[in-house]
């Protein structure tokens, strides 16, 4: 048994690396039938929770030395060669540090919180398609279970925020609140507009609806479509907001309220919630690789041979590298700002584009010489007017004068 | 249009992460502990007690009257005044500070000591690695410790150095020329009342006249 076992666990890694179908098959063919199911959800959940974290410490050494570059500094570069073994430093700080809970606060939920944020983020993961056969459960509502997992992190901030008896961490939580309820809905309705395309909420079938090439070079991605393109965008910038991320970090504000809901928070709790963090953008990311840029799919023809899990990893450090980008460059908005973008420009726009969407659907049915171009032009007309006229609306008449100073001088 | 500026905005960080890789002109910052930037000159970080000469307790300008002691808003600074008097600068006898001793710990590297002082007795070094491994008594420094000659603040600060340095030679100057008219006068005097006491012979020969 003990030979089948190990035979079962080689195939499997072979077949996963090969991007075959059914990996998990002669493992557990080898084993009892009482432990299959369990044996498969643990093959399911360990490489997943291996690799995000994994990823999370890679990624706030990039971010680190990003903006690092960005700034024109070197970056961490002491622990290790170029810094590489920086994460690990931080990590043992981390955990070496003294876990501190303020007297006056609500221990309970005080230490339910950080808990009950990571959890939800790494739910949300089980939706997502890594691979062609690297599904860990094809949910007919995938994006709906998506959604209702990433929407519980809102309680547990809360959770933080309330408990921690801290006016900083109230009113971080508090502005978390409104900012994540208020960018949810864009989110949403960007993300309608892919399910309407496809006919489905799974995305397994998502994914499916994008392979193939448009003239047998560009790829079938939602994100090369009028409405798929500023649905990306506009899913980009809730993502941003969602997972708390500059510009968009208010709820920790170092300038104005210390962290925000994390104030009170240290050693191995704070690091919870820091990785739930990075795990909640890393999963949107993936979502938005999977909604616009076809998942796994290869962008060329000739570079289908490679492995499909590569390129849905790439596609999603491609994005995480933008969010660090945008996080170097943008300073923090204000809370009306914020807002203001929020019901004022995201949510008309969001809902414009479901009627693009639409249009983009019913003109399928076209089939005159050049319908292609026509239906083109007249869905990114529909949704270029309306964000130019938008946004001269909103930014209204502030022009921007010369300041003067009556007392500084 | 909306928008615009962030793009403009990443371009800029963009090229500055690129161009970080090629140029090193670019680098704003150095590998601190290996390479060192030279300290600005108003640059101030801790007190030191300025000494003339060689010895540097000889030749220290403070006369322990503790103005700045008085007027240190952390009270990190502690004097005894010693009861042996030195000469100063010109010559002439000043109290010395038995005991000098400054916290670094407490010190707020204010400058209030050194505005204070009408000796030009203490000034702002501009060294900063001043951390120790003994946290009670390295972090007391004396006054051994602090003395730094003259020479070591021309360096460090070489324009104020160079005003204090005109108006102590002019003040010598003065006094010297003071003391010498003052010399002068009674070498005057003294020969004015040399030559008094020529006339006064003939007093006595008033009578006899």
């Amino acid at each position: 048994m003990i030979i089948a076992l190990l035979k079962g666990l080689f195939l499997m890694i072979w077949k996963v690396l090969g991007d075959q179908p059914d990996p998990k098959a002669d493992f557990l063919a080898a084993l009892p039938e009482a432990l299959r199911v369990l044996a498969s959800v643990v093959l399911s959940v360990v490489p997943i929770m291996v690799t995000f974290p994994l990823l999370f410490a890679i990624t706030t050494l990039l971010e680190r030395k990003g903006l690092g570059r960005i700034q024109n500094r070197l970056g961490p570069n002491r622990v290790g060669p170029c810094g590489i073994f920086q994460p690990i430093a931080d990590g043992l700080k981390m955990i070496t540090k003294e876990d501190i809970v303020p007297r006056n606060a609500d221990q309970l939920v005080h230490f339910l919180a950080p808990i009950a944020l990571v959890i939800p983020t790494f739910l949300a993961y089980a939706v997502l398609p890594f691979g062609r056969h690297l599904v860990p459960i094809n949910l007919d509502a995938g994006i709906l279970f998506f959604f209702a997992v990433g929407a519980s992190t809102e309680l547990s901030v809360f959770m933080a925020g309330w408990s921690s008896r801290n006016k900083y961490s109230l009113l971080g939580a508090m502005r978390a609140i409104a900012q994540m309820i208020s960018y949810e809905i864009p989110l949403i309705i960007s993300t309608v507009t892919v399910i309407m395309l496809a006919g489905s909420l799974s995305l397994v079938d998502i994914v499916a609806k994008q392979t193939g090439f448009v003239g047998g070079i560009l790829p079938h991605w939602n994100v090369f479509t009028p409405w798929g393109f500023a649905g990306f965008v506009m899913f980009l910038i809730a993502s941003l907001a969602e997972s708390n991320r500059s510009p968009f970090d208010l709820p920790e504000a170092e300038s104005e309220i210390i962290a925000g809901h994390l104030t009170e928070y240290s050693g191995f709790k704070y690091a919870l919630f820091f990785l739930a963090e990075y795990l909640g953008m890393f999963a949107v990311s993936g979502l938005a690789v999977t909604l616009f840029l076809g998942g796994w799919s290869a962008p060329l023809p000739y570079l289908d041979w490679m492995p499909t899990y590569v390129w849905f990893m790439a596609k999603l450090m491609a994005i995480v590298c933008l969010f660090i980008w945008i996080r170097g460059t943008l300073p923090r908005l204000r809370v009306d700002q914020l807002l203001n973008f929020a019901w004022k420009f995201m949510l008309p726009m969001s809902l414009l584009n479901l009627v693009v969407a639409a249009i983009w659907h019913f003109t399928s049915v076209w089939s005159f010489p050049g319908e292609l171009a026509a239906r083109w032009l007249l869905c990114a007309a529909m949704i270029a007017i309306p964000y130019v006229w938008l946004g001269r609306a909103l930014s209204g008449d502030k022009k921007s004068t010369l300041r003067i100073y009556r007392f500084a001088d | 249009m909306l928008g615009e500026g962030i793009l403009k905005g990443l371009v800029e960080t963009g090229r500055n992460f690129f161009g970080s890789y090629h140029d090193p002109g670019r680098m704003t910052t150095v590998q601190f502990p290996e390479e060192k930037v030279p300290a600005k000159e108003n640059a101030r970080n801790f007190p030191f007690l300025v000494f003339d000469g060689n010895d540097p307790m000889a030749g220290l300008r403070c006369v322990a009257c503790q103005i700045c002691e008085k007027e240190c808003p952390p009270q990190c600074i502690y004097i005894v005044k010693d009861a042996a008097k030195k000469p100063d600068y010109v010559g002439k006898l000043q109290f010395q500070p038995k005991v000098f001793d400054i916290d670094v710990s407490v010190c707020m590297s204010c400058q209030i000591c050194v505005e204070v002082c009408p000796f030009e007795a203490i000034k702002m070094d501009t060294h900063f690695e001043l951390s120790n491994t003994d946290r009670f008594g390295g972090l007391l420094q004396d006054k051994h410790k602090l003395a730094k000659s003259n020479d070591y603040y021309r360096k460090i600060h070489p324009t104020d150095a160079a005003e204090v340095d005109a108006r102590l030679a002019a003040e010598k100057a003065k006094i010297e020329a003071k003391a010498k008219a003052d010399a002068e006068a009674k070498a005057k005097a003294k020969e004015a009342a040399a030559a008094a006491p020529k006339p006064a012979p003939p007093t006595p020969t008033k009578p006899a006249a």
